[in-house]
């Protein structure tokens, strides 16, 4: 969406709890039935919590239950690569093994998906490559839910100056798109490993997850608990963390879900450009580099690692949409 | 005065002899994820010219989703119509096609809905949504649609009107709102108005010159209205008579002054005397224990039976059927029914 | 709306001068050396770096150098590249190329995209609505690299329908093939936006309004449905060209267009200090600017937006 200003805001926010909950509209009527339904204290109390809904909703979801075993399986390739094979992904026979074809029949060994412009096991490769990219993934989501989530919190929360400064800051940062950013500032380490790609996605990336604090945390900030909680005389603290906080959470999940995949693709990309990862660390994006000029010759080179790094975008995405929809009363 | 509503006058219906609109055995259900549940469970009434009728009842009580139903605006599916018949003017509205059943909303039955915030269109002017109607179903002019939309919001009684046709919903007040529904329900002077929680959104002192326009405006066109609410003092002064449901059903019918002298359902006595008043100052408000039922279980027997105060072994085993309901001194009593089996005994205390 | 706008203007500023100097920051204060860069392998004349120093003014502290470079912007002076091109001269030459690309993806977005969404939100759970998302999907996930090259691939090499590379960026038929890989990521946002949109505002009481007025399906459709959904698509779209225009590093590169990514992500790699921060404030203020007019757009559409 596009930029979000401040005092300015223009998109009317609906009033908390002005779903069309009283009166019969064509799905406002299944929600003013759920109400009703459930007459067991104990199950309403699960019915009526966010997070239990969501829970219920999602374990019945097919696309939540695909996406969360690939990344659980995607999680374990990174950590373990060696338990899916014994290939050696740096090991190069440019002499034997130069664009070496698939060998379809040797499972999960070194030639099964053949061999790369020099002489390196495609499979290996693949494998090993997920660990970068799912580390920048999840430390960058990490890092920039913090960042993003601390200063969207103080500037939502306290308003004033505070959020002057900090929504002006946030405009900074956004004006600069990523991809470039990234660039400019990682050509100023001539050695970058995955914790350089991490911090320069995360030093400009923090600005999406901000804005959607932000807007969150105004929202619940004007419903009725939180006044009532203030008038009742909580602390600040306790405001901010034990009520708006937890309230204003939802739609970070869901943006920072989606965010990963979108940071995976980022690393990929960068890499891909020559200004991400470089030797020794392995990655999708180099490869597929490097693959570009054997793709007559050879394409399941760029194939393989094409599709993992599809696939590990897709899986998240996916994870990201079910939460969404999960959380997300209004689709119901 | 008179001329205001004229271009929608000539397709005006002959007067129809019997009632114009005859809900028979009604059913409406709804499949949601836990389960079907039974909104509508054989519904009865009948609404002729000239008269108003006022369903009461809470919410889940399935007097919207009847009226839906009426109007063949509910979502099918995951609604569905297991059975029932709705006769306009003796024709069963459920047997037509899309076409003809098109041509009969808005132009012979209209409604009116209870938040007119949200039911106006936000980005299209009063004017164009008043105009829709001469447009859609006489095929009017742009700039006689305008014209109008412009009597049309004169006859409600909105100051400045060609001034404010070009204005958008959220520029007119809440009352104004309102009285813009009910011009555009009354555009092509329908025979039947089913006017769904009219008032609720609004202020008190609107809310009874909103009513008080509707009602005179349904005499002079000699409307048949279905007035939906769950408020009872909004229906004493306009109603004819009265069906109160719950759980789905019509649990008791009456001329409106027979319910409130003398209610012959537990239910609709735990209704009235729920309503403060200031003769018993003081004393603590008396309110039904429990809760509306889940629709996907109905209790068995009488779906009220679980929170009524006068109920035995039968209620929780029969489903009582709307009893004719006689006078103390055993005359009848026309137009009164009660689905208790103690209605003699509930009538009693009174 | 004049005083909403001007104050708007007003909060552009220290946006656009934090902005660049960001920017600038990155370029000129990390480590890595341009001049250096420059002479490549060959030893350097230490007498000639110190004169090309004082010249680029990387003799000065860095705020006297932004200070300097603002002072030109401010006389529409972007300065020289090292090579001693005009930066104003390099980008005159890339902007038209990137801005006919950015208008042939733009068509794709709004020819495709949305179809493609108003299909699938008022068929929803139909086959035709599971296939747009799944399609949608892949596109998403899918980088845009690797969808440039299968396309270069399939089209180019294999079919031979077009070239593999741009040759005459003048010739728009060259660039549908370039534009429509730029357009897909979008474009499956477009059609899932659309479709989200439809789908909240089928549901919206004035919907069932427009049903019991007993309007043709049609009518309602169009004039109440689409009139609605469409508000915040459009909206996208709006930043969408906006960022268009900023040039497309990768797909630019892949079909070897010489736009203003290519040229951007040239001068990174050679550290081309000026022509960097030239080409990303003009950006800055292109972003700016969109998402101004996006706002006020918006305010257009929906009545119910009044900015004061």
């Amino acid at each position: 969406m596009p930029d979000v200003h401040d005092e300015n805001d223009p998109k009317p926010l609906p009033p908390p709890g002005s779903g069309h909950l009283d009166y019969v509209g064509n799905q406002g009527l299944l929600v003013e039935q759920d109400t009703l339904i459930e007459p067991d204290p104990a199950k309403r109390e699960e019915a009526r919590s966010l997070w239990g809904d969501a829970w219920r909703d999602l374990r019945r979801q097919p696309i939540f239950i695909l996406s969360a075993l690939l990344i659980v399986l995607l999680v374990i390739i990174a950590i373990f690569p060696g338990l899916f094979t014994n290939a050696n992904p740096r090991q190069a026979n440019l002499a034997k093994d130069f664009l070496r074809p698939p060998d379809w029949t040797d499972f999960f060994g070194a030639g099964w998906w053949g061999y790369d412009g020099q002489g390196r096991s495609v499979y290996a490769r693949v494998l090993y490559g997920a660990r970068a990219s799912i580390t920048v993934g999840i430390c960058v989501t990490l890092a920039v839910t913090v960042l993003g989530g601390l200063a969207g919190m103080a500037a939502g929360f306290f308003g004033g100056w505070v959020d002057s400064v900090l929504s002006r800051v946030i405009d900074i940062f956004f004006g600069i798109p990523l991809l470039l950013g990234c660039l400019v500032l990682l050509n100023a380490f001539t050695t970058r490993t995955v914790w350089t790609v991490v911090l320069a996605l995360a030093v400009l990336g923090w600005t999406q997850i901000a804005r959607v604090m932000r807007g969150a945390v105004i929202t619940v900030k004007q419903a009725d608990y939180v006044v009532a909680g203030k008038a009742l005389g909580a602390g600040t603290n306790r405001l901010m963390f034990r009520h708006i906080l937890p309230n204003a959470l939802a739609p970070v999940i869901v943006v920072a879900t989606i965010a990963l995949g979108g940071y995976i693709t980022a690393e990929a990309t960068l890499s891909f450009l020559g200004i991400g990862l470089q030797d020794p660390t392995i990655s999708w994006g180099v490869d597929i580099s490097s693959a570009q000029k054997v793709i007559r010759q050879a394409p399941y080179v760029l194939f393989f690692p094409a599709a993992a790094l599809s696939v590990t975008v897709l899986a998240f995405i996916m994870m990201g949409d079910a939460v969404r929809d999960a959380l997300d009363p209004k689709l119901r | 005065m008179t001329t205001a509503v004229e271009f929608g006058r000539s397709e005006r219906q002959e007067p129809y002899p019997g009632p114009l609109l005859e809900v028979r055995d009604l059913h409406v259900e709804f499949k949601t994820r836990d389960g079907v549940a039974k909104a509508v469970n054989g519904v009865n009434y009948t609404v002729s010219a000239g008269e108003t009728l006022a369903v009461l009842g809470e919410s889940g009580s399935g007097k919207s989703v009847t009226a839906q139903a009426i109007m063949g605006i509910l979502d099918m599916p995951p609604a569905r119509i297991p059975q029932g018949e709705i006769l306009y003017r003796g024709q069963d509205l459920l047997k037509m096609g899309r076409e003809e059943r098109r041509r009969i909303r808005g132009q012979r039955i209209a409604m009116i809905f209870q938040d007119a915030l949200s039911s106006l269109n936000p980005v299209l002017s009063v004017g164009h949504q008043l105009g829709e109607m001469f447009r859609a179903h006489r095929g009017a002019s742009r700039a006689e649609a305008k014209a109008r939309s412009i009597e049309l919001m004169d006859r409600v009684r909105i100051p400045a009107a060609k001034d404010r046709v070009s204005d958008y919903p959220h520029q007119f007040s809440g009352g104004m709102r309102q009285r813009i529904m009910i011009a555009m329900a009354l555009a092509l002077e329908p025979d039947l108005i089913i006017a769904d929680e009219p008032t609720t959104a609004l202020d008190v002192t609107v809310q009874a010159q909103v009513m008080d326009l509707l009602a005179e405006l349904q005499a002079e066109y000699h409307m048949g209205l279905i007035l939906i609410t769950h408020d009872l003092g909004v229906v004493a002064d306009v109603a004819d008579k009265i069906a109160v449901m719950y759980a789905g059903r019509i649990v008791e019918t009456a001329p409106v002054h027979e319910l409130y002298a003398s209610p012959a359902h537990p239910y609709t006595r735990g209704l009235l005397d729920s309503i403060p008043r200031l003769d018993q100052k003081g004393q603590e408000l008396y309110a039904i224990k429990g809760l509306p039922p889940n629709l996907l279980r109905i209790p068995p027997g009488c779906a009220f039976n679980p929170r009524c105060p006068r109920a035995q072994e039968i209620c929780r085993q029969e489903v009582p059927r709307l009893f004719d309901v006689t006078a103390a001194d055993g005359t009848p009593a026309p137009g009164r029914g009660s689905a208790c089996f103690f209605w003699k005994e509930t009538l009693d205390d009174a | 709306m004049g005083s909403y706008i001007i104050r708007r203007v007003l909060q552009m500023i220290p946006v656009f001068l934090g902005a660049t100097f960001l920017i600038f920051v990155m370029v000129y204060a990390l480590p890595g050396d341009p001049i250096a860069a420059m002479f490549g392998d060959k030893a350097a004349d230490p007498a000639q770096v110190a004169s090309l120093r004082h010249k680029y003014y990387l003799d000065q502290p860095l705020w006297k150098q932004y200070l300097h470079y603002m002072n030109n912007l401010f006389h529409l002076d972007f300065g020289t590249s090292f090579t001693g091109r005009s930066v104003a001269d390099i980008m005159a030459d890339a902007f038209p190329v990137t801005i006919r690309l950015a208008l042939v993806a733009f068509f794709f977005e709004i020819v495709v995209g949305l179809p493609l969404g108003v299909l699938s939100g008022l068929k929803r759970g139909t086959i035709w609505d599971t296939l747009v998302l799944i399609i949608t999907l892949l596109v998403i996930s899918i980088p845009v690299f690797v969808l440039g090259y299968i396309a270069q691939t399939v089209f180019a090499t294999d079919l031979g329908w077009v070239t593999p590379t741009v040759q005459d960026s003048e010739d728009i038929t060259q660039l549908i093939l370039p534009g429509a890989v730029l357009a897909a990521l979008s474009l499956a946002y477009v059609a899932r936006l659309t479709r989200t949109s439809i789908g909240e505002n089928l549901r919206a009481d004035y919907i069932r309004t427009a049903t019991a007025k007993g309007l043709p399906r049609r009518t309602i459709v169009t004039r109440h449905l689409l009139r609605n959904s469409l508000i915040p698509v459009v909206t996208f779209l709006g930043t969408d060209l906006g960022a268009l225009m900023g040039g497309a590093i990768v797909t630019e590169g892949i079909f070897n267009i010489k736009g203003v990514g290519n040229i951007l992500y040239r001068a990174i790699g050679q550290k081309e200090g000026p022509t960097v921060v030239g080409i990303v404030t003009v950006l800055v203020v292109v972003y700016l600017v969109a998402s101004l007019l996006v706002d006020l757009l918006y305010a257009v559409l929906d009545p119910r937006i009044r900015y004061a």
